[in-house]
């Protein structure tokens, strides 16, 4: 497996991108009939005025979180496409340790470990099998979000509902959006220290530049992979954990995986080169975005999915813009 | 257990797949890796419906699902092939966009949320128990067959995938062939939607390929992107997809059996990649 050597992308290609997308949007807009000036600006407001500034906050917790987690070992080239199978199985461990213990901390261990422990068992699947990273974690995926599925249908449904939802957590298993905010920006303030200033940063980014080189310096991929695997998936478990115990409180079937976090936090990362804070500003934007949407959907009854719409149509621009840079440039 | 019944559903779970691995193993012998599969497929879908209810034929649906879905893997080719920009990221955002777009479409379009069906919406008539497109499935997979290894063009189709320098330096032009593998498997991808939209069921939903895409860049893998290799993967993932329907009658929950295809083909993967391992085009 190997991508594209990771650079930023000059504001000249994030400038025709965003034309692109704004040019397509209105497009879109006035198809619908709408006022393409009032939906910009209500996507605007909504993300960062008075009333929709914490909406875009709320998102930023599972896109920023995923994003890095994703970005972790994309570093090194390898890509996690299994981020929705970690995630929920973070979620329904977390919401299952919460509901027993009624305790936060060991809620939110749960879900560190559980998010992990997956994806460690998709680096062995490459390690000892030879099935692609690629291709474990993606198949992976699904049996993960079929026994969330289950669970939350079956074993752990509440009772006095007719929706496939958990019971709501106790008080003591709860965790305030603040916090999950800050914890995520922990999250991704320790992922750029180890990144720029630990051996193991160097090693992932060495073997991101060139596998071979990597392995003939003697950097042990395998062990490499697995470690790397161990604090993504941790990470989208927690995330997984921080949203379940967030408001409303539980697991819904479904609720982590509708939104696309993963994708959209996975293409935050591929946009910033798993650059940490690239990433970060990424994710931001795009949580931004998202919380727009909903807000334009409001105002102008066009449907929110525009904005998925302008986010697709962003990268796609930055992806082929980027492409011909290199191929201008030196590198072939 | 089994029998005729078992085949058929079968034949039905199979072919949407085949059809999506067929364009993927095309585009992976021209060395372009398409996991866009997903998301044209998907567009196919939607196409299949909106064309089948605006002119009320299901044939006409099928068109327009196969002229949408090359159209949209168009995305792919001027941004991989002309740009240069990366497959990947690339792939991943054409997936996104065809979730978003069209569950925007279904909300602009038919003023529905969710899913889209109606009685009067015109679906695939079936032939002998199947749906015509089953056996173009099965015509595809030989023609395919017969290009790649019995025609000229499958030869520089596989030059332009193993060697693009010494095709480009016998003059076949890389450019042209990766155009034309993207955009066949685009049209593949239509089919593939259409039998999904029109002949299994008849009706669209949001996000109704349900990973079926992915399944077929898994298939491509497993079966060497060779022709047999293909169709033995995704029969493989055909079977455990109707088998589990039949084990969910004997009550065996609904999510134990939606799992079962996925695990089935990652077995299948550690079996085959003990003797050679599988490798991804970068």
């Amino acid at each position: 497996m190997r991508t594209a050597p990771l650079k930023t992308a000059p504001l000249k290609t994030v400038g025709v991108a965003v034309l692109a997308a704004l040019v397509i949007g209105t497009v879109l807009l006035l198809a619908t009939g709408a006022d393409p000036l009032v939906a910009y600006q209500s996507i605007v407001s909504g993300a960062f005025g008075p009333d929709g500034f914490a909406d875009t906050l709320a998102y930023v917790v599972p896109v920023a979180g995923l994003a890095t987690a994703l970005a972790i070992p994309l570093r090194a080239g390898m890509v996690n496409l299994g981020g929705d199978g970690q995630l929920v199985l973070g979620a329904i461990s977390a919401v299952t340790v919460g509901l027993g213990t009624g305790s936060a901390v060991l809620a939110l261990l749960a879900g560190i470990l559980a998010g992990g422990a997956y994806a460690v068992l998709a680096a062995l699947c490459e390690n000892r099998f030879g099935v692609p990273l690629l291709v474990s974690t993606l198949l992976l995926s699904y049996p993960a979000m079929s026994l969330a599925s289950y669970l939350v249908r079956f074993p752990l449904k509440d009772e006095g509902s007719s929706l496939p939802q958990t019971p709501q957590l106790p008080d003591g298993a709860r965790l305030p959006e603040l916090a999950a905010l800050v914890v995520v920006l922990v999250v991704v303030l320790v992922y750029t220290v180890v990144d720029a200033r630990t051996p193991a940063g160097f090693e992932a980014r060495v073997t991101g530049w060139n596998a071979r080189f990597a392995e003939y310096a003697g950097i042990d991929r395998p062990r490499l992979t697995v470690r790397l695997l161990a604090f993504s998936g941790g990470t989208a478990g927690l995330v997984g954990a921080m949203v379940a115990m967030g408001f409303p409180y539980r697991f819904i079937d479904g609720a982590l995986i509708t939104p696309q976090y993963t994708w959209i936090g996975l293409l935050a990362a591929l946009l910033a080169r798993a650059n940490p804070l690239g990433t970060l500003v990424a994710a931001v934007f795009f949580a931004a975005l998202t919380s727009g949407g909903f807000a334009m959907e409001r105002a102008t009854q066009v449907p929110r999915e525009l904005t998925a719409i302008l986010q697709a149509v962003l990268i796609l621009f930055l992806a082929a813009t980027s492409g011909l840079l290199r191929k201008r440039g030196a590198r072939v | 257990m089994f029998d005729l019944s078992l085949i058929s559903s079968t034949l039905t779970a199979l072919t949407p797949i085949l059809f999506a691995a067929l364009g993927g193993a095309l585009c992976q012998r021209a060395g372009v890796f398409n996991i866009s599969l997903e998301g044209t497929l998907l567009v196919g879908c939607f196409a299949a419906v909106a064309g089948s209810w605006y002119t009320g034929s299901a044939w006409l649906g099928v068109l327009t699902a196969v002229v949408a879905s090359a159209a949209y893997s168009l995305i792919l080719a001027v941004g991989s092939v002309t740009f240069g920009g990366d497959a990947i990221v690339i792939g991943v955002a054409a997936n996104l966009l065809a979730v978003g777009l069209t569950s925007f479409l279904i909300r602009t379009v038919f003023g529905t949320e969710g899913a889209f069906s109606d009685p009067a919406l015109d679906g695939l008539e079936p032939v002998l128990g199947q749906s015509l497109l089953v056996y173009v499935s099965w015509i595809a997979v030989a023609a395919f067959a017969v290009l790649l290894y019995r025609h000229p063009w499958g030869l520089r189709l596989r030059g332009v995938g193993e060697r693009p320098l010494a095709a480009r330096a016998l003059g076949v032009s890389v450019t042209k062939y990766r155009y034309w593998a993207i955009i066949a498997a685009g049209a593949l991808c239509g089919l593939g939607g259409a039998q999904l939209a029109l002949g299994s069921v008849t009706l669209f939903a949001e996000n109704m390929t349900a990973g079926r895409g992915w399944i077929a860049v898994v298939a491509v893998m497993l079966g060497r992107a060779t022709p047999i290799g293909v169709l033995l993967a995704a029969l493989l993932f055909g079977l455990a997809e109707a088998l589990g329907f039949r084990l969910q009658g004997l009550g065996l929950p609904q999510q134990a059996t939606d799992a079962a295809p996925y695990l089935v083909t990652l077995v299948a993967l550690f079996l085959s990649s003990r003797r050679n391992r599988v490798s991804v085009p970068g």
